[in-house]
């Protein structure tokens, strides 16, 4: 035991060296958070939107204003020739451009009938929708206005509940994809790099030679980076709750033991990963880009599992990440208690059991 | 001299067995798969529906809000409590409650209640379906209005015709979006992490101090490594084109030759990046680390996933100086719809700006003496 701490403190001493890597290491889930946090929304907001008004009268400028007001949108250019519309998306200055018909307010008021064309640049079919959608909203509460119901008849009225995000805050949906996205990157990425770069250097038959078993040499090897990991767990829990206001509403104990199964189910992974390899090289390109694209777009992170094609979302199962986002909403945003989650742990423990036999197994041939 | 070095710098790039690999198959596996994971869209709703009144006016609602074609209905529960457990399970995104009494009310009293619990924890999805839901209930309600009340004047009622066209992508395919987008991120991963490990493997592999007495300029050394990954990006692009088109029949909308100008600049731009990181490195693992931090917050600030106009103020004054966001317009104005670059200055100007900035910073950069 005396000699495996000697081993882990060894490992310590490696990473802590070298500064650049340890800041990163801690430094990059602060950043990602923040930016998760604040900066990054797949809401639409501040669109810039393009005006057409050949009418220019009471009508229009009422609906213009109404537009102006909206937090969507921010009028960025005034036409007045709707050739240089084509020109205007080109240049990509704008998203969706406003067009009234003219005599707006004249057909309105005498024909009862007036025509808005709302043209979007559809290259990026979500904005599209949304402005659409808004931009269609606030004409269609001038025109609630302009009929000046005062009862109408046969109503039904809608009360709208938010469980569980009732601001609709981005972060509660994000928090748990950046923490899955976090520990996974550093435990995978780092183990495998470690380990493969002591076999490159030739270092790894000198640890060999010493009279601790292999596996605990690899333990030793994994155990500074289960530490830092759980540093990142901390403090990544601590920005979300006290600089997002995400608040973990379910079983923190919970919480904290579903995040360290998750860690070692990466921790295995980078393992196998440098089993496989032979070079930095190798290890770098398979965990960085092999790993981190499907956990970034398939893990239900950013993009919605359940739109994606059959095939896609049977593969999306065998990422951990995904198991663990979803524990995570659970647990960490929905609250419910640990039974709701049994599935997932099961999941995550098999594919740690499986990663870790395939990996010990391979190490230990390669060693003889 | 320099046709020594490229001789020499290929010679590496294939005597490796994983790098012409990668090279190959990375843009195969990137743009058939992601393209389709990659989608926002909100359809497919699981709806769970609590009908405490069975009547026909509920039913025909029910009805009515499962063929929109947002809706899924997953079940329909006894009470709120079991339609809630769904969805603490994930079985149920929105719960449609029907009060007891809901046909009374609306013919006798004229008017009715409904209740919409939506799952937020994503927020978008939670908020777009119970809007959905909301208005397939105003839908119905004037439905029934104009089927108990004799239609009065309509002409008398100011309507106002919205009509909508989408440009570029009528059908709004999602996949035609991401596939340029993809493209940049092939770019910045395989032009920019290659020569990322570049200078300083052969620092580890201490080949460094054999270029180093030799008389090369730095100039030179810079260059034969730059261009390696010129031709490697051509090559990616180019296939990358081929997959576009046979998966998903896209053809540029502007001029090809638009695009390979704009990422012979580009690729500059990010291998010089890449470079810099690896004569600041001493080891592959740290300059990996560093390029990795920096490639993680230029892809995401860069417009790919999300829009750039959506950030807060001063989310947007950083992504001034990302590069990734330049090309990343580029690419889908050219592709998309078909720009050219007299409407491109800005983005050129910028790109232009990068690389050269980058390329001098790693030729000063580089020492030759360790």
């Amino acid at each position: 035991m005396k000699q495996f701490g000697a081993f882990v403190l060894k490992e310590f001493r490696h990473i802590f060296r070298d500064k650049r890597t340890m800041m990163i290491l801690l430094g990059m889930p602060v950043i990602q958070i923040i930016l998760f946090g604040f900066a990054i929304t797949t809401e639409v907001k501040n669109a810039n939107v393009a005006i057409c008004d050949p009418s220019k009268d009471i009508a229009t400028q009422k609906i213009i204003e109404r537009i102006k007001a909206n937090e969507h949108f921010s009028i960025s250019t005034i036409l007045n020739n709707p050739d240089q519309i084509t020109t205007l998306f080109r240049e990509g200055k704008t998203g969706l451009v406003i067009c009234f018909s003219e005599r707006f307010n004249e057909n309105l008021m005498h024909s009862g009938h007036a025509q808005i064309q709302l043209i979007a640049d559809a290259t990026d079919p979500n904005t599209a929708t949304t402005l659409t959608n808004y931009a269609s909203a606030i004409i269609a509460s001038y025109q609630q206005e302009l009929m000046n119901q005062s009862s109408v008849p046969l109503r039904i009225s809608t009360e709208t509940k938010f469980l569980y995000n009732p601001q609709m805050k981005g972060a509660y949906n994000f928090v748990p994809g950046v923490l899955g996205m976090i520990l996974m990157l550093i435990c995978a990425m780092m183990t495998s790099i470690a380990i493969v770069r002591e076999k490159e250097m030739g270092t790894m038959e000198v640890l060999l030679v010493s009279p601790m078993k292999p596996i605990l040499i690899i333990l030793a090897k994994v155990v500074p980076y289960f530490i830092i990991s759980c540093v990142n767990l901390t403090t990544v829990l601590l920005l979300s709750v006290f600089v997002l206001g995400v608040p973990v509403a379910g079983s923190l104990f919970w919480l904290i033991a579903v995040s360290m199964l998750f860690i070692f189910v990466s921790l295995a992974l980078g393992l196998l990963v440098s089993t496989l390899t032979e070079s930095q090289m190798a290890a770098m390109l398979i965990s960085g880009m092999a790993f981190m694209m499907p956990v970034m777009l398939l893990s239900g992170m950013m993009f919605p599992i359940e739109n994606m094609p059959v095939p896609l979302q049977w593969l999306s199962n065998i990422i951990p990440a995904k198991w663990f986002i979803i524990s995570m909403k659970n647990l960490m945003i929905k609250g419910t208690a640990v039974s709701s989650v049994i599935k997932e742990i099961i999941i995550l423990c098999v594919m740690a059991l499986v990663i870790i036999t395939v990996s010990l197994k391979k190490f230990k041939n390669r060693l003889e | 001299m320099l046709k020594y070095l490229l001789e020499k710098e290929f010679k590496q790039i294939v005597r490796n067995s994983f790098m012409p690999k990668i090279i190959l198959i990375f843009p195969f596996m990137v743009l058939l798969v992601f393209p389709w994971a990659a989608n926002f869209e909100i359809k497919n709703i699981n709806l769970s529906v609590v009908d405490n009144d069975h009547s026909d006016y509920s039913l025909r609602l029910v009805n009515k809000v499962i063929s929109s074609g947002y809706f899924k209905l997953t079940d329909v529960s006894p009470d709120y409590k079991s339609a809630l457990e769904n969805v603490e399970t994930d079985k149920a995104d929105i719960i449609l409650e029907i009060p007891v009494n809901f046909e009374k009310d609306l013919i006798r009293e004229q008017q009715a209640k409904l209740l919409i619990s939506a799952n937020t924890v994503n927020g978008t999805k939670g908020g777009l379906g119970s809007a959905y839901l909301s208005g397939i209930v105003n839908d119905f309600s004037s439905e029934v209005r104009t089927k108990w009340i004799q239609v009065t004047a309509s002409s008398a009622i100011p309507n106002i015709e919205i009509v909508t066209q989408n440009r570029f992508n009528p059908q709004l395919n999602y996949k035609i979006f991401m596939v340029p987008a993809l493209m940049v991120m092939l770019l910045t991963m395989l032009c920019g992490f290659l020569p990322a490990l570049n200078i300083v493997g052969e620092k580890e592999a201490g080949t460094m101090e054999q270029i180093n007495v030799t008389p090369i300029t730095r100039f030179t050394f810079i260059l034969s490594k730059l261009l390696p990954y010129w031709i490697i990006g051509f090559i990616v692009l180019t296939i990358s084109f081929g997959v576009a088109y046979l998966m998903y029949g896209l053809v540029p909308a502007g001029h090809i030759s638009t695009i390979y100008f704009f990422a012979a600049i580009y690729i500059l731009g990010i291998s010089g990046l890449g470079l810099v990181i690896s004569n600041y490195s001493d080891t592959m693992q740290q300059a990996m680390f560093v390029m990795y931090f920096f490639v993680l917050i230029l892809i995401l600030m860069s417009g790919l996933f999300t829009p750039v106009s959506s950030m807060p103020l001063w989310a947007q004054n950083i992504t001034i100086v990302n590069p990734l966001k330049y090309f990343m317009q580029v690419m889908r104005l050219v592709y998309l719809k078909g720009s050219g670059i007299a409407e491109l200055t800005t983005e050129l100007k910028a790109l232009g700006t990068f690389a050269l900035l980058f390329n001098l910073w790693a030729i000063r950069s580089y020492r030759k003496t360790v």
